[in-house]
């Protein structure tokens, strides 16, 4: 029986992570006011959005190719991304909540960013229920695969577009303040940051890779019982 | 031990980093908290969790790689 052994990646997303914690709080931040020591959480907060893009993408580009070629092999592919795309996201606006009552005194303020971000994973959250009420496998693959594009769709004004063209905002990257221009203060923070978004979408690919594998499995026991 | 030799590895390599920077010290930050080493305590906290977290996964990892192969006999 072929041994056990992580592939590199996985090996290269623990050092990541662990890179991320230990630097995260004892590489030094710029003095900001306001911000104080809570600037660290640039580490954490900021790489569950991307990660959770790098799933929602993955989960677009799947569904696209299920409509093409009508593999369910591209069904499972978007919705297991889907999935963890979601939890990133849920993972984002929890310690954004933190964060935001931290620096600007409330849990949640009407922010173009905030509300729209919420809106954004509503809509995926759509897209499960909409998967469960559809019992037939390919019909359920195609019409799933339709709502994940227009989902992507307005994922993308939602999150990126309209919040930065709003008035004023408090959310980084919205309205007129900066986002990665933050950084240029600091290289040390450049350097942890970067690594935390590498990191932790490696860890979002680790996890879809699991729930694919499972599904794998179960497939195989659906065909031979 | 290929993992923890790699760390290692990478934490020397990124160690000159590590040295304190400059800034005004009229924003408070949690200055006091470091020099008493407290925030050693949080990182280590942090490691425990996350090594635990990771642990989880290999062992998933291990258990799925077994049925699969399991399931290729057959």
């Amino acid at each position: 029986m072929q041994k056990f052994s992580l592939s590199w990646w996985k090996i290269v997303t623990i050092v990541l992570l662990y890179y991320t914690v230990i630097g995260g709080f004892l590489i030094p931040v710029p003095r900001l006011p306001i911000l104080n020591e809570t600037i660290r959480l640039n580490y954490f907060h900021t790489p569950m959005w991307f990660s959770m893009m790098f799933q929602f993408t993955f989960s677009v580009w799947a569904a696209i190719k299920f409509l093409r070629l009508s593999d369910l092999k591209y069904d499972d592919y978007a919705v297991q991304s889907a999935k963890v795309g979601f939890f990133f996201g849920i993972m984002g606006l929890c310690t954004g909540m933190v964060w935001a009552n931290f620096t600007w005194g409330t849990f949640w303020t009407n922010d173009p960013k905030l509300n729209n971000t919420a809106i954004a994973l509503l809509i995926y959250a759509a897209y499960f229920v909409l998967r469960s009420s559809i019992s037939d496998e390919v019909q359920r693959g195609r019409l799933s695969a339709v709502y994940n594009i227009f989902a992507f769709a307005v994922l993308i004004p939602l999150i990126y577009i309209l919040p930065r063209m709003a008035e004023n905002s408090l959310h980084p990257g919205s309205g007129n303040n900066p986002t990665f221009r933050l950084f240029d203060l600091s290289h040390n923070m450049k350097l942890v940051v970067y690594t935390a978004i590498i990191g932790f979408s490696m860890l979002g690919l680790w996890l879809t890779s699991i729930l694919l594998r499972l599904r794998r499995l179960n497939h195989f026991e659906d065909e031979n019982h | 031990m290929k993992i923890i030799k790699l760390f290692v590895w990478i934490l020397t390599f990124l160690a000159p980093l590590t040295l304190p920077g400059q800034g005004s010290s009229s924003v408070q930050m949690a200055d006091t908290f470091r020099q008493e080493g407290k925030i050693y305590v949080v990182v280590l906290v942090l490691v425990i969790i996350l090594t635990g977290v990771i642990l989880f996964l290999i062992r998933v990892d291990r258990k799925i790689f077994k049925l699969e192969k399991r399931i290729e006999k057959k």
